[in-house]
Protein backbone atom coordinates (compact mmCIF):
# COMPACT_ATOMS: atom_id res chain seq x y z
CA UNK A 1 0.00 0.00 0.00
CA UNK A 2 2.73 2.42 0.35
CA UNK A 3 3.35 2.58 -3.52
CA UNK A 4 -0.24 3.17 -4.16
CA UNK A 5 0.48 6.67 -4.39
CA UNK A 6 2.43 6.99 -7.70
CA UNK A 7 2.32 2.86 -8.69
CA UNK A 8 0.41 2.49 -11.99
CA UNK A 9 -3.03 1.01 -12.06
CA UNK A 10 -3.96 -1.76 -14.62
CA UNK A 11 -7.68 -3.05 -15.09
CA UNK A 12 -7.90 -6.45 -15.95
CA UNK A 13 -11.30 -5.83 -16.90
CA UNK A 14 -9.79 -3.60 -19.67
CA UNK A 15 -6.72 -4.87 -20.38
CA UNK A 16 -5.20 -7.99 -21.53
CA UNK A 17 -3.20 -9.60 -19.90
CA UNK A 18 -0.46 -9.92 -22.46
CA UNK A 19 -0.13 -6.42 -22.46
CA UNK A 20 -0.27 -6.01 -19.03
CA UNK A 21 2.67 -8.55 -18.90
CA UNK A 22 4.39 -6.79 -21.95
CA UNK A 23 4.67 -3.40 -19.74
CA UNK A 24 5.56 -5.41 -16.97
CA UNK A 25 8.54 -6.87 -19.11
CA UNK A 26 9.83 -3.08 -19.61
CA UNK A 27 8.65 -0.89 -16.92
CA UNK A 28 8.47 2.73 -16.55
CA UNK A 29 7.45 2.57 -12.97
CA UNK A 30 8.52 0.59 -10.15
CA UNK A 31 5.29 0.18 -8.86
CA UNK A 32 2.10 -1.50 -10.28
CA UNK A 33 -1.25 -2.45 -8.97
CA UNK A 34 -3.85 -4.40 -10.79
CA UNK A 35 -7.53 -4.76 -10.80
CA UNK A 36 -9.58 -7.05 -11.70
CA UNK A 37 -7.77 -10.30 -11.86
CA UNK A 38 -10.67 -12.06 -12.11
CA UNK A 39 -9.29 -15.56 -12.20
CA UNK A 40 -6.83 -15.04 -15.18
CA UNK A 41 -3.77 -17.27 -15.83
CA UNK A 42 -0.29 -15.78 -16.12
CA UNK A 43 -0.53 -12.17 -14.73
CA UNK A 44 2.51 -10.89 -13.56
CA UNK A 45 5.14 -14.08 -15.31
CA UNK A 46 8.56 -13.63 -16.23
CA UNK A 47 8.93 -10.94 -14.69
CA UNK A 48 13.02 -9.84 -13.98
CA UNK A 49 13.43 -6.37 -12.40
CA UNK A 50 12.84 -5.27 -8.95
CA UNK A 51 9.03 -3.90 -9.23
CA UNK A 52 6.24 -4.64 -6.83
CA UNK A 53 2.82 -5.40 -8.14
CA UNK A 54 -0.01 -5.52 -5.85
CA UNK A 55 -2.84 -7.87 -7.51
CA UNK A 56 -6.60 -7.39 -6.23
CA UNK A 57 -8.01 -10.03 -6.02
CA UNK A 58 -7.81 -13.57 -6.83
CA UNK A 59 -5.50 -15.30 -9.73
CA UNK A 60 -5.93 -18.15 -12.09
CA UNK A 61 -3.02 -20.48 -13.28
CA UNK A 62 0.58 -19.49 -12.86
CA UNK A 63 0.97 -15.85 -10.94
CA UNK A 64 4.45 -14.82 -10.82
CA UNK A 65 5.60 -17.59 -12.58
CA UNK A 66 9.26 -17.26 -13.41
CA UNK A 67 9.43 -14.34 -11.16
CA UNK A 68 13.22 -12.70 -10.91
CA UNK A 69 13.67 -10.05 -8.32
CA UNK A 70 10.28 -8.77 -8.43
CA UNK A 71 7.43 -8.81 -5.32
CA UNK A 72 3.89 -9.56 -6.39
CA UNK A 73 1.13 -9.59 -3.49
CA UNK A 74 -2.17 -11.66 -4.40
CA UNK A 75 -5.00 -9.83 -1.81
CA UNK A 76 -7.17 -12.87 -3.04
CA UNK A 77 -6.52 -16.37 -3.62
CA UNK A 78 -4.63 -17.91 -6.05
CA UNK A 79 -4.85 -20.96 -8.88
CA UNK A 80 -2.77 -24.02 -9.89
CA UNK A 81 1.32 -23.03 -10.21
CA UNK A 82 1.53 -19.87 -8.46
CA UNK A 83 5.02 -18.74 -8.60
CA UNK A 84 6.25 -21.85 -10.27
CA UNK A 85 9.45 -21.77 -11.14
CA UNK A 86 10.15 -18.60 -9.47
CA UNK A 87 13.97 -17.65 -9.17
CA UNK A 88 14.07 -15.07 -6.99
CA UNK A 89 12.31 -12.42 -5.68
CA UNK A 90 8.94 -12.61 -3.26
CA UNK A 91 5.29 -13.85 -3.70
CA UNK A 92 2.77 -13.14 -1.50
CA UNK A 93 -0.76 -14.85 -1.47
CA UNK A 94 -3.05 -13.70 1.12
CA UNK A 95 -5.40 -15.94 0.63
CA UNK A 96 -5.33 -19.83 -0.25
CA UNK A 97 -3.16 -21.26 -2.85
CA UNK A 98 -4.50 -24.67 -5.45
CA UNK A 99 -2.32 -27.29 -6.24
CA UNK A 100 1.61 -27.18 -6.95
CA UNK A 101 2.14 -23.38 -5.84
CA UNK A 102 5.86 -22.74 -6.21
CA UNK A 103 6.47 -25.83 -8.46
CA UNK A 104 10.39 -26.19 -9.36
CA UNK A 105 11.49 -23.24 -8.21
CA UNK A 106 14.80 -21.96 -8.26
CA UNK A 107 14.61 -19.22 -5.42
CA UNK A 108 13.19 -16.70 -3.87
CA UNK A 109 10.20 -16.64 -0.94
CA UNK A 110 6.80 -17.69 -1.43
CA UNK A 111 4.15 -16.76 1.37
CA UNK A 112 0.94 -18.18 1.40
CA UNK A 113 -1.06 -17.20 4.22
CA UNK A 114 -3.77 -19.63 4.03
CA UNK A 115 -3.93 -22.84 2.41
CA UNK A 116 -2.04 -24.31 0.04
CA UNK A 117 -3.57 -27.56 -1.52
CA UNK A 118 -1.77 -30.68 -2.92
CA UNK A 119 1.84 -31.28 -4.34
CA UNK A 120 2.83 -27.71 -2.80
CA UNK A 121 6.54 -27.21 -3.72
CA UNK A 122 6.48 -30.40 -6.09
CA UNK A 123 10.08 -30.54 -7.54
CA UNK A 124 11.39 -27.33 -5.23
CA UNK A 125 14.72 -26.60 -6.30
CA UNK A 126 15.99 -23.96 -4.14
CA UNK A 127 12.56 -21.29 -3.26
CA UNK A 128 11.57 -21.34 0.11
CA UNK A 129 7.84 -21.74 0.41
CA UNK A 130 6.19 -20.58 3.99
CA UNK A 131 2.36 -21.59 4.25
CA UNK A 132 0.44 -19.71 7.38
CA UNK A 133 -2.31 -22.96 7.32
CA UNK A 134 -1.95 -26.36 5.87
CA UNK A 135 -1.11 -28.21 2.74
CA UNK A 136 -1.95 -31.19 1.10
CA UNK A 137 -0.99 -34.13 -0.36
CA UNK A 138 2.16 -35.25 -2.13
CA UNK A 139 3.49 -32.22 -0.86
CA UNK A 140 7.22 -31.45 -2.01
CA UNK A 141 7.28 -34.23 -4.15
CA UNK A 142 10.63 -34.64 -5.31
CA UNK A 143 12.04 -31.65 -3.47
CA UNK A 144 15.35 -31.22 -4.39
CA UNK A 145 16.79 -27.86 -2.64
CA UNK A 146 14.97 -25.39 -0.67
CA UNK A 147 12.96 -25.28 2.53
CA UNK A 148 8.69 -25.84 3.16
CA UNK A 149 7.55 -24.25 6.25
CA UNK A 150 3.79 -25.28 7.32
CA UNK A 151 2.46 -23.79 9.98
CA UNK A 152 -0.79 -26.02 9.74
CA UNK A 153 -0.90 -29.62 8.73
CA UNK A 154 0.66 -31.67 5.79
CA UNK A 155 -1.46 -33.77 4.41
CA UNK A 156 -0.60 -37.55 2.50
CA UNK A 157 3.22 -38.35 1.74
CA UNK A 158 4.33 -35.34 2.64
CA UNK A 159 7.93 -35.15 0.92
CA UNK A 160 8.12 -38.50 -1.17
CA UNK A 161 11.16 -39.43 -3.04
CA UNK A 162 13.04 -36.25 -1.40
CA UNK A 163 16.52 -34.97 -2.28
CA UNK A 164 17.82 -32.14 0.05
CA UNK A 165 15.08 -30.45 0.73
CA UNK A 166 14.50 -29.57 3.97
CA UNK A 167 10.57 -29.37 5.44
CA UNK A 168 9.15 -28.05 8.71
CA UNK A 169 5.54 -29.07 9.99
CA UNK A 170 4.13 -27.43 13.05
CA UNK A 171 0.91 -29.25 12.85
CA UNK A 172 0.21 -33.06 12.43
CA UNK A 173 1.71 -34.52 8.78
CA UNK A 174 -1.35 -37.28 7.66
CA UNK A 175 1.71 -39.44 6.25
CA UNK A 176 5.46 -39.33 5.16
CA UNK A 177 6.34 -40.05 1.60
CA UNK A 178 8.90 -43.02 0.27
CA UNK A 179 11.89 -42.31 2.34
CA UNK A 180 11.02 -38.75 4.30
CA UNK A 181 11.38 -39.26 7.81
CA UNK A 182 11.51 -37.26 10.99
CA UNK A 183 14.79 -35.28 11.42
CA UNK A 184 15.98 -33.45 15.16
CA UNK A 185 15.96 -30.11 14.93
CA UNK A 186 19.08 -29.02 15.87
CA UNK A 187 20.27 -24.98 16.58
CA UNK A 188 21.43 -24.67 13.13
CA UNK A 189 17.76 -25.41 12.05
CA UNK A 190 16.09 -23.43 14.73
CA UNK A 191 17.91 -20.49 13.31
CA UNK A 192 17.48 -21.06 9.65
CA UNK A 193 13.70 -21.59 10.48
CA UNK A 194 12.85 -18.29 13.08
CA UNK A 195 14.92 -16.29 9.95
CA UNK A 196 12.36 -18.08 7.32
CA UNK A 197 9.20 -17.09 9.42
CA UNK A 198 10.46 -13.65 10.14
CA UNK A 199 10.98 -12.93 6.57
CA UNK A 200 7.24 -14.56 5.93
CA UNK A 201 6.10 -12.24 8.64
CA UNK A 202 4.71 -15.10 11.42
CA UNK A 203 5.54 -15.01 14.47
CA UNK A 204 5.34 -18.54 15.80
CA UNK A 205 7.79 -20.35 17.87
CA UNK A 206 9.98 -22.36 16.14
CA UNK A 207 10.49 -24.65 18.60
CA UNK A 208 6.83 -26.30 17.84
CA UNK A 209 7.60 -27.23 14.33
CA UNK A 210 9.01 -30.88 13.66
CA UNK A 211 11.85 -31.14 10.43
CA UNK A 212 11.66 -33.77 7.69
CA UNK A 213 14.13 -34.60 5.30
CA UNK A 214 15.61 -37.04 2.79
CA UNK A 215 16.77 -40.83 4.78
CA UNK A 216 18.73 -40.82 1.18
CA UNK A 217 18.14 -44.56 1.01
CA UNK A 218 16.19 -44.70 -2.60
CA UNK A 219 17.76 -46.75 -5.60
CA UNK A 220 19.59 -43.41 -6.56
CA UNK A 221 21.60 -42.83 -3.70
CA UNK A 222 23.34 -45.47 -3.70
CA UNK A 223 26.78 -45.03 -4.88
CA UNK A 224 26.89 -48.52 -6.64
CA UNK A 225 24.07 -47.07 -8.50
CA UNK A 226 25.79 -44.21 -10.49
CA UNK A 227 26.96 -44.46 -13.87
CA UNK B 1 -7.79 -31.83 -20.13
CA UNK B 2 -11.93 -31.05 -20.09
CA UNK B 3 -13.73 -28.46 -18.60
CA UNK B 4 -16.60 -28.24 -15.88
CA UNK B 5 -19.42 -25.76 -14.75
CA UNK B 6 -22.07 -26.12 -12.83
CA UNK B 7 -24.40 -24.15 -10.82
CA UNK B 8 -27.26 -25.38 -8.27
CA UNK B 9 -29.28 -22.68 -7.49
CA UNK B 10 -31.19 -22.21 -3.83
CA UNK B 11 -32.41 -18.84 -4.53
CA UNK B 12 -35.69 -19.09 -6.72
CA UNK B 13 -35.92 -15.50 -7.36
CA UNK B 14 -32.21 -16.76 -9.86
CA UNK B 15 -33.73 -19.62 -11.82
CA UNK B 16 -35.21 -16.84 -14.54
CA UNK B 17 -31.21 -16.27 -14.54
CA UNK B 18 -29.88 -19.30 -15.09
CA UNK B 19 -28.85 -20.20 -18.32
CA UNK B 20 -27.14 -16.62 -18.57
CA UNK B 21 -25.17 -17.65 -16.09
CA UNK B 22 -24.64 -20.73 -17.14
CA UNK B 23 -23.28 -19.50 -20.28
CA UNK B 24 -20.66 -17.02 -18.99
CA UNK B 25 -19.71 -19.79 -17.07
CA UNK B 26 -19.27 -22.13 -20.29
CA UNK B 27 -17.33 -19.69 -21.73
CA UNK B 28 -14.54 -19.01 -19.75
CA UNK B 29 -13.27 -22.93 -19.86
CA UNK B 30 -14.20 -23.52 -23.60
CA UNK B 31 -9.85 -23.45 -23.80
CA UNK B 32 -10.15 -26.63 -21.87
CA UNK B 33 -12.63 -28.29 -24.61
CA UNK B 34 -12.90 -26.58 -27.74
CA UNK B 35 -13.86 -29.72 -29.80
CA UNK B 36 -17.60 -30.50 -28.26
CA UNK B 37 -19.25 -29.47 -25.46
CA UNK B 38 -23.43 -30.54 -24.03
CA UNK B 39 -24.65 -29.49 -21.37
CA UNK B 40 -27.97 -30.47 -18.66
CA UNK B 41 -30.50 -27.83 -17.73
CA UNK B 42 -33.07 -28.81 -15.08
CA UNK B 43 -36.47 -27.28 -14.73
CA UNK B 44 -36.74 -24.98 -18.54
CA UNK B 45 -40.45 -24.69 -18.97
CA UNK B 46 -39.16 -24.84 -23.03
CA UNK B 47 -37.66 -28.05 -22.64
CA UNK B 48 -39.57 -30.02 -19.61
CA UNK B 49 -42.64 -28.76 -19.09
CA UNK B 50 -44.31 -29.48 -15.76
CA UNK B 51 -46.14 -32.74 -15.52
CA UNK B 52 -44.39 -33.86 -18.61
CA UNK B 53 -41.46 -36.33 -19.22
CA UNK B 54 -38.82 -35.40 -21.45
CA UNK B 55 -36.74 -37.31 -23.58
CA UNK B 56 -33.16 -36.05 -25.39
CA UNK B 57 -32.36 -37.18 -28.84
CA UNK B 58 -29.62 -36.86 -31.05
CA UNK B 59 -29.29 -37.87 -35.18
CA UNK B 60 -32.95 -37.51 -34.89
CA UNK B 61 -32.59 -37.51 -38.83
CA UNK B 62 -36.24 -36.57 -38.79
CA UNK B 63 -37.58 -32.65 -38.74
CA UNK B 64 -39.00 -31.37 -35.02
CA UNK B 65 -42.30 -30.52 -36.29
CA UNK B 66 -42.31 -34.49 -37.80
CA UNK B 67 -41.12 -35.87 -34.82
CA UNK B 68 -44.15 -33.87 -32.70
CA UNK B 69 -46.70 -35.23 -34.96
CA UNK B 70 -45.16 -38.87 -34.88
CA UNK B 71 -44.76 -39.28 -30.70
CA UNK B 72 -48.23 -37.40 -30.39
CA UNK B 73 -49.80 -39.68 -32.58
CA UNK B 74 -48.12 -43.22 -30.96
CA UNK B 75 -49.02 -41.68 -27.44
CA UNK B 76 -52.41 -40.94 -28.64
CA UNK B 77 -51.82 -37.12 -26.25
CA UNK B 78 -50.04 -33.75 -27.29
CA UNK B 79 -46.42 -33.57 -27.81
CA UNK B 80 -44.06 -31.06 -28.07
CA UNK B 81 -40.37 -30.71 -29.34
CA UNK B 82 -37.44 -28.24 -28.36
CA UNK B 83 -35.32 -27.90 -31.25
CA UNK B 84 -31.45 -27.12 -30.19
CA UNK B 85 -29.96 -28.13 -33.47
CA UNK B 86 -28.35 -31.94 -33.44
CA UNK B 87 -30.60 -32.40 -30.18
CA UNK B 88 -33.76 -32.57 -29.87
CA UNK B 89 -35.64 -32.79 -26.37
CA UNK B 90 -38.82 -34.43 -27.31
CA UNK B 91 -41.46 -33.91 -24.38
CA UNK B 92 -45.06 -35.48 -23.14
CA UNK B 93 -47.66 -35.66 -20.74
CA UNK B 94 -46.72 -39.39 -19.52
CA UNK B 95 -44.11 -41.28 -17.98
CA UNK B 96 -40.54 -41.10 -18.98
CA UNK B 97 -41.14 -44.92 -19.71
CA UNK B 98 -43.63 -44.82 -22.02
CA UNK B 99 -42.36 -41.71 -24.16
CA UNK B 100 -38.62 -42.88 -24.20
CA UNK B 101 -40.40 -46.19 -25.51
CA UNK B 102 -42.56 -44.26 -27.81
CA UNK B 103 -39.28 -42.18 -29.13
CA UNK B 104 -37.22 -45.55 -29.57
CA UNK B 105 -40.31 -46.72 -31.71
CA UNK B 106 -40.98 -43.69 -33.95
CA UNK B 107 -37.03 -42.81 -34.06
CA UNK B 108 -34.97 -45.60 -34.42
CA UNK B 109 -31.92 -44.66 -35.57
CA UNK B 110 -31.61 -41.99 -32.97
CA UNK B 111 -29.66 -42.18 -30.02
CA UNK B 112 -31.02 -41.33 -26.52
CA UNK B 113 -29.11 -38.95 -24.84
CA UNK B 114 -31.35 -38.28 -21.50
CA UNK B 115 -34.61 -38.61 -20.13
CA UNK B 116 -36.42 -37.92 -16.82
CA UNK B 117 -39.34 -35.15 -15.75
CA UNK B 118 -36.78 -32.10 -14.98
CA UNK B 119 -33.74 -32.42 -17.07
CA UNK B 120 -32.69 -31.67 -20.73
CA UNK B 121 -29.59 -32.89 -22.39
CA UNK B 122 -28.22 -30.67 -25.50
CA UNK B 123 -25.29 -32.22 -26.96
CA UNK B 124 -23.04 -31.20 -30.05
CA UNK B 125 -19.84 -30.65 -32.13
CA UNK B 126 -17.99 -27.51 -32.32
CA UNK B 127 -17.24 -24.19 -30.77
CA UNK B 128 -19.32 -24.31 -26.94
CA UNK B 129 -19.89 -20.47 -27.32
CA UNK B 130 -21.76 -21.64 -30.99
CA UNK B 131 -23.34 -24.41 -29.13
CA UNK B 132 -24.72 -22.79 -26.24
CA UNK B 133 -26.36 -20.47 -29.06
CA UNK B 134 -27.25 -23.29 -30.45
CA UNK B 135 -29.15 -25.02 -27.40
CA UNK B 136 -30.78 -21.60 -26.73
CA UNK B 137 -28.65 -21.86 -23.34
CA UNK B 138 -28.72 -18.35 -22.69
CA UNK B 139 -32.50 -18.25 -22.02
CA UNK B 140 -33.15 -21.62 -20.17
CA UNK B 141 -34.44 -21.08 -16.64
CA UNK B 142 -34.25 -23.52 -14.08
CA UNK B 143 -32.52 -24.52 -10.47
CA UNK B 144 -29.78 -26.78 -11.75
CA UNK B 145 -27.60 -26.54 -14.86
CA UNK B 146 -24.11 -28.82 -15.87
CA UNK B 147 -21.92 -27.50 -18.77
CA UNK B 148 -19.13 -29.56 -20.10
CA UNK B 149 -16.48 -29.00 -23.07
CA UNK B 150 -14.59 -31.82 -24.17
CA UNK B 151 -10.91 -32.33 -25.15
CA UNK B 152 -11.27 -35.51 -26.45
CA UNK B 153 -8.48 -37.89 -25.57
CA UNK B 154 -9.63 -42.04 -25.34
CA UNK B 155 -12.40 -41.88 -27.88
CA UNK B 156 -13.81 -39.60 -30.78
CA UNK B 157 -15.09 -35.99 -31.12
CA UNK B 158 -18.62 -37.14 -31.77
CA UNK B 159 -21.37 -35.53 -30.47
CA UNK B 160 -23.05 -38.94 -28.80
CA UNK B 161 -19.58 -38.98 -27.51
CA UNK B 162 -19.77 -35.47 -25.55
CA UNK B 163 -20.76 -34.80 -22.13
CA UNK B 164 -23.14 -34.79 -19.98
CA UNK B 165 -23.91 -38.81 -19.74
CA UNK B 166 -27.30 -39.36 -18.76
CA UNK B 167 -28.24 -43.20 -18.34
CA UNK B 168 -30.90 -42.34 -15.56
CA UNK B 169 -34.03 -40.71 -15.60
CA UNK B 170 -32.80 -37.05 -14.32
CA UNK B 171 -29.32 -38.38 -13.90
CA UNK B 172 -26.35 -36.61 -15.41
CA UNK B 173 -22.74 -36.77 -14.98
CA UNK B 174 -19.60 -35.16 -16.41
CA UNK B 175 -15.99 -36.10 -16.00
CA UNK B 176 -12.94 -34.49 -16.55
CA UNK B 177 -9.91 -36.74 -16.31
CA UNK B 178 -9.55 -40.57 -18.03
CA UNK B 179 -10.63 -43.98 -16.73
CA UNK B 180 -8.07 -46.58 -16.75
CA UNK B 181 -9.85 -49.45 -16.41
CA UNK B 182 -12.92 -48.66 -17.91
CA UNK B 183 -12.83 -51.36 -20.28
CA UNK B 184 -12.65 -54.03 -17.45
CA UNK B 185 -15.44 -52.35 -15.65
CA UNK B 186 -17.68 -51.64 -19.02
CA UNK B 187 -17.44 -55.62 -19.43
CA UNK B 188 -18.12 -56.34 -16.16
CA UNK B 189 -21.71 -54.39 -16.49
CA UNK B 190 -22.68 -55.44 -19.66
CA UNK B 191 -22.38 -58.88 -18.54
CA UNK B 192 -24.85 -58.01 -15.99
CA UNK B 193 -27.53 -56.71 -19.26
CA UNK B 194 -26.22 -53.36 -19.09
CA UNK B 195 -25.76 -52.01 -22.52
CA UNK B 196 -23.61 -49.01 -23.81
CA UNK B 197 -24.19 -46.38 -26.29
CA UNK B 198 -20.26 -45.43 -27.25
CA UNK B 199 -17.26 -46.59 -26.14
CA UNK B 200 -16.25 -43.61 -23.88
CA UNK B 201 -14.90 -44.19 -20.77
CA UNK B 202 -17.20 -41.58 -18.98
CA UNK B 203 -19.93 -43.33 -19.69
CA UNK B 204 -19.15 -46.20 -18.04
CA UNK B 205 -18.73 -44.24 -14.89
CA UNK B 206 -22.43 -42.92 -15.13
CA UNK B 207 -23.59 -46.39 -16.22
CA UNK B 208 -22.07 -47.91 -12.52
CA UNK B 209 -23.58 -45.21 -11.14
CA UNK B 210 -26.82 -45.57 -12.55
CA UNK B 211 -26.44 -48.82 -11.63
CA UNK B 212 -25.63 -48.51 -7.97
CA UNK B 213 -28.88 -46.06 -8.05
CA UNK B 214 -31.03 -48.40 -8.88
CA UNK B 215 -29.92 -51.25 -6.92
CA UNK B 216 -30.36 -48.78 -4.28
CA UNK B 217 -27.50 -46.83 -2.66
CA UNK B 218 -28.13 -43.23 -2.04
CA UNK B 219 -25.69 -40.74 -4.49
CA UNK B 220 -22.74 -40.63 -1.96
CA UNK B 221 -23.20 -44.40 -1.97
CA UNK B 222 -23.18 -44.61 -5.29
CA UNK B 223 -19.69 -42.50 -5.52
CA UNK B 224 -17.61 -43.97 -2.90
CA UNK B 225 -17.84 -47.23 -4.83
CA UNK B 226 -16.83 -45.68 -7.79
CA UNK B 227 -13.53 -44.48 -5.78
CA UNK B 228 -13.29 -48.26 -4.91
CA UNK B 229 -13.88 -49.89 -8.57
CA UNK B 230 -12.15 -46.70 -11.06
CA UNK B 231 -9.11 -46.27 -11.20
CA UNK B 232 -7.92 -43.34 -13.34
CA UNK B 233 -7.64 -39.88 -13.21
CA UNK B 234 -11.27 -37.67 -12.48
CA UNK B 235 -13.15 -34.80 -11.37
CA UNK B 236 -16.66 -35.96 -11.78
CA UNK B 237 -20.00 -33.74 -11.20
CA UNK B 238 -23.12 -35.96 -10.76
CA UNK B 239 -26.27 -34.45 -10.23
CA UNK B 240 -29.99 -35.43 -9.82
CA UNK B 241 -32.91 -33.69 -9.81
CA UNK B 242 -32.71 -33.33 -6.18
CA UNK B 243 -29.01 -33.78 -5.74
CA UNK B 244 -25.64 -31.30 -6.80
CA UNK B 245 -22.24 -34.00 -6.12
CA UNK B 246 -18.70 -33.45 -6.34
CA UNK B 247 -16.01 -36.85 -6.32
CA UNK B 248 -11.87 -36.02 -7.63
CA UNK B 249 -9.55 -39.46 -7.32
CA UNK B 250 -6.86 -40.07 -4.81
CA UNK B 251 -4.38 -37.79 -7.29
CA UNK B 252 -6.78 -34.79 -7.73
CA UNK B 253 -4.46 -33.60 -10.45
CA UNK B 254 -7.81 -32.52 -12.25
CA UNK B 255 -8.53 -29.16 -11.24
CA UNK B 256 -12.02 -28.27 -9.29
CA UNK B 257 -13.49 -25.63 -7.09
CA UNK B 258 -16.47 -24.83 -5.38
CA UNK B 259 -18.38 -21.74 -4.77
CA UNK B 260 -20.78 -21.79 -1.77
CA UNK B 261 -23.26 -18.84 -0.85
CA UNK B 262 -27.00 -18.96 0.79
CA UNK B 263 -28.19 -18.41 -2.81
CA UNK B 264 -26.09 -20.94 -4.83
CA UNK B 265 -23.45 -23.76 -4.83
CA UNK B 266 -21.52 -23.74 -8.08
CA UNK B 267 -18.62 -26.03 -9.44
CA UNK B 268 -16.14 -25.07 -11.89
CA UNK B 269 -12.83 -26.42 -13.33
CA UNK B 270 -11.21 -23.11 -12.75
CA UNK B 271 -11.73 -20.08 -11.06
CA UNK B 272 -12.66 -17.50 -13.37
CA UNK B 273 -15.77 -19.92 -14.69
CA UNK B 274 -16.51 -18.37 -10.84
CA UNK B 275 -15.73 -14.81 -11.04
CA UNK B 276 -19.19 -13.58 -12.95
CA UNK B 277 -21.49 -15.24 -10.71
CA UNK B 278 -23.68 -12.69 -8.29
CA UNK B 279 -22.33 -12.54 -5.00
CA UNK B 280 -19.21 -14.27 -5.80
CA UNK B 281 -17.30 -11.50 -4.01
CA UNK B 282 -18.70 -13.42 0.27
CA UNK B 283 -18.69 -17.21 -1.48
CA UNK B 284 -17.04 -19.63 0.55
CA UNK B 285 -14.82 -21.09 -2.10
CA UNK B 286 -13.03 -24.63 -1.66
CA UNK B 287 -11.10 -27.11 -3.09
CA UNK B 288 -12.64 -30.39 -2.72
CA UNK B 289 -10.53 -32.75 -1.07
CA UNK B 290 -9.82 -36.20 -3.10
CA UNK B 291 -11.62 -39.41 -2.62
CA UNK B 292 -13.86 -37.42 -0.31
CA UNK B 293 -17.83 -37.00 -1.83
CA UNK B 294 -19.54 -33.98 -1.53
CA UNK B 295 -23.37 -33.78 -2.50
CA UNK B 296 -25.85 -30.34 -2.03
CA UNK B 297 -29.43 -31.56 -1.71
CA UNK B 298 -32.24 -29.03 -3.09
Amino acid sequence: MEALIDSVQVDLAETEVRDLNSALHSPGSKAWRVANPLGKHSIACGLDAPLTVDIDGHVGYYCAGMNQHASVTVHGNAGVGVAENMMSGTVRVHGNASQSAGATGHGGLLVIEGDASARCGISMKGIDIVVGGSIGHMSAFMGQAGRLVVCGDAGDALGDSLYEARIYVRGTVTSLGADCVEKPLRPEHLAELADLLAAAGFDHDPAEFRRYGSARQLYHFRVDNAY
Amino acid sequence: MCGIVGLHLREPALYPRLGDLLTTMLGQVVERGPDSAGVAVYGDPRMTPPGSAAVSVLSAAVPARRVTALVGARLGTTAGVYDAGETLVVHAPTSVEVLTQAVREVLPDALVIGSGYDLAVLKGIGHPDVLAGEFGLRQAQGWQGVAHTRMATESAVTSAGSHPFSVGADQCLVHNGSFANHATIRRGLRAQGVTFDSENDSEVGARFVARQLAEGADLEKALRLLCERFDGFYTLLVSTSEEFAIVRDAIACKPALVAETPQWVAMASEYRALAGLPGIEGARIIEPEPEEVYVWKR
